[in-house]
């Protein structure tokens, strides 16, 4: 996270190892758990993109929702390509973040209002797929419809894990360079700015509800990719897996277990998260049923306590083995 | 044709305004909260859930009489708000609120997995059946007219506590200045616990008014969760009178809406609602001018 602007040979070095991975491994089962931890990573690095700057949103069930669940409509029902529906998917993501957050931060509503605003548009994503249940399935969730006969680049389904292995890296590569440009551009002094103190900012000429709206559409549109990319790669989605309050604490969990205010906090959160939720699984079976939410649930609360920078957060001070400047420990101390 | 129409409108209004007694009784024991503490319970429906379930070991399983039950199940949740201050507020009170909010979260998960791993996932009910009460050609349940009298009653209940009592003028106080109290020599932690256990009683309350009318299972807090939240940010948080307004405003939403469609349907008239009013009264329903 050093002010440079060419990436740095640790990064060189991580990208060609995750792209020669396959070449030299490629077991169905390791690269399926990689490709879901490579999704799950985009998804919360979309999160932190705004959740870093005290933007605290438990609305991006709603918006992971509504990417899976319109671009496997649009394909199912109007047989538009997913190459149509996923932008037509982020759109909807777009219009929605535009809708609920634009009078949030128009008549400042702000830290908790804006969690629990954003709480219940998730709850309210998940009643709407369950109201409608005629076209989307309901509870019982929705299976995109399969082009028979292997690959179908068109219509963007893959048998292939190598492929999807490969896209799914560059997902997650865009959304690194996409926080990275977050982290060098102008927007990231105006949030923090705004984080600190609205009412000054806007006094030194920051436009407050403009800029806050920005990364939230970003952010938004970010996660529907994710929830597109997984309705894509599963070919299955329910309202349980991809919208409401449960998905929203979940990438809450996993970036503040990884660390909200690095680059790869969110990554190293989904990693963990799902290591474990796997390991469970394959140990306990079907009795694992609420034992890895269980462990997730604590693990927050005492990450809240004991460690609120997240382990890459806190290796990366101790690394640095002296306290960051006053000033930027306040920013990223204070909420909104 | 249109007779009909009106009896179902009217009975869905009395059924929305029944529902409202309870709803603002959850607002209330949230707004408590938040008002004296400054924490938003994200978990609050999850207490509701829990005490739920405490009714029905103890009314279905061990065979208790409601009215016993009653005490035993507020008396459950309300050490839960203690144990939840005690245990997680506590140690974040000097933090960003922000922080607080998000592990109150991990507690919801923490109690909804909770249920799931101890008492499974399928639905239960105390199996009672209260009769029907029919007043003209309107059919008025027993269950939701007790829970809207012992609604009202719990909200009088905690009036009175509020302004009657020393403990509960030192709660007010503390809502308005939480810095002063604590020179004015009132023990600001003391009255934190009492807050707590008040709140989590208010939701032990509803929890068994909630029970004689619903099935329990371990995501039954999802179900009006949001709607308690709505509701607050609409009465204004902390904002108790407020809160009442909203409860009853968003039950008859809910009630007349699912009448001409799904039920999930008045959630989402409740929703877009909601969302229309922020942009007339962002401060919440009551407030005074900026």
């Amino acid at each position: 996270m050093s002010a440079g602007m060419k990436p740095g040979l640790p990064w060189l070095l991580l990208g060609a190892a995750l792209v020669a991975l396959p070449l030299v491994y490629a077991e169905p089962y390791p690269l399926h758990i990689i490709i879901t931890i490579l999704i799950w990573s985009f998804a919360y690095t979309s999160w932190s993109v705004m959740g870093r700057f005290g933007l605290v949103s438990l609305g991006h069930g709603g918006f992971m929702g509504v990417g899976a669940y319109v671009t496997a409509l649009a394909w199912n029902n109007w047989g538009l390509t997913p190459w149509i529906g996923i932008p037509l998917a982020l759109l909807c993501a777009a219009a929605l973040a535009v809708v609920v957050a634009w009078p949030c931060f128009r008549f400042r509503i702000t830290g908790h209002y804006f969690a629990l605003v954003t709480l219940a548009l998730s709850g309210i994503v998940l009643q709407v797929i369950t109201a409608t249940r005629d076209i989307t399935g309901g509870s019982l969730g929705y299976t995109p419809e399969r082009i028979q006969g292997g690959s179908a680049p068109l219509a963007f389904q893959f048998t292939d894990k190598v492929t999807w292995y490969y896209i799914a890296l560059a997902v997650w590569a865009a959304g690194l360079i996409i926080w990275f440009a977050v982290q060098r551009g102008m927007i990231r002094y105006a949030l923090e700015a705004i984080s600190e103190d609205e009412d000054a900012s806007a006094a030194a000429g920051v436009n407050v509800t403009l800029e806050k709206l920005k990364i939230t559409v970003l952010s938004a549109v970010m996660t529907a990719m994710a929830g597109a990319l997984y309705c894509q790669y599963q070919m299955f989605i329910s309202p349980d897996t991809v919208s409401g309050i449960s998905i929203s604490l979940q990438m809450v969990f996993a970036v503040v277990v990884g660390g909200i205010y690095v680059a790869l906090g969110p990554t190293v959160g989904a990693v963990i998260t799902i290591l474990l939720a796997e390991t469970l699984r394959i140990f306990f079976g079907p009795a694992a049923v609420g034992w890895d939410n269980l462990i997730y649930g604590l693990l927050l609360v005492l990450f809240i306590i004991f460690l609120p920078k997240g382990i890459v957060g806190s290796l990366a001070d101790l690394g640095r083995a002296r306290p960051r400047p006053a000033g930027v420990a306040a920013v990223r101390g204070r909420p909104a | 044709m249109g007779a009909i129409f009106d009896i179902y409108l009217l009975e869905a209004l009395i059924n929305g305004l029944l529902l409202g007694g309870v709803l603002a009784l959850l607002a209330l024991g949230l707004n408590l909260v938040f008002g004296v503490i400054d924490v938003v319970w994200i978990c609050y429906a999850e207490l509701v859930m829990v005490g739920m379930y405490a009714m029905y070991y103890l009314v279905s399983v061990y065979g208790w009489p409601f009215w016993a039950a009653v005490p035993a199940c507020i008396g459950t949740v309300a050490v839960l708000g203690l144990l939840l201050h005690v245990l997680v507020i506590a140690p974040l009170l000097g933090a960003p609120p922000i922080n607080q909010l998000l592990a109150t979260g991990g507690v919801l998960f923490f109690l909804q997995s909770f249920a799931t791993v101890a008492f499974g996932i399928e639905f239960r009910n105390l199996g009672l059946r209260l009769p029907v009460i029919e007043i003209g050609d309107i059919f008025v349940s027993y269950a939701r007219l007790l829970a809207f009298g012992c609604a009202l009653a719990g909200m009088v209940a905690v009036y009175l506590f509020l302004t009657r009592s020393y403990v509960g003028t030192a709660i007010r106080a503390i809502s308005q200045d939480r810095e002063i109290m604590a020179l004015m020599g009132v023990d600001t932690r003391r009255i934190y616990l009492t807050t707590s256990a008040v709140g989590g009683g208010l939701a032990g309350l509803p929890a068994c008014l909630l029970v004689l009318q619903y099935d329990v299972h371990p995501f039954v807090g999802l179900s009006f969760g949001p709607i308690i939240f709505m509701i607050c940010v609409m009465g204004g948080l902390g904002n108790m009178v407020g809160g009442f307004v909203a409860a009853f405003i968003f039950a008859e939403l809910i009630s007349v809406g699912g009448l001409f469609l799904d039920l999930e349907w008045g959630y989402v008239f409740a929703f877009v609602f909601f969302i229309a009013m922020m942009v007339v009264r962002p401060a919440g329903l009551l407030a005074r001018g900026a």
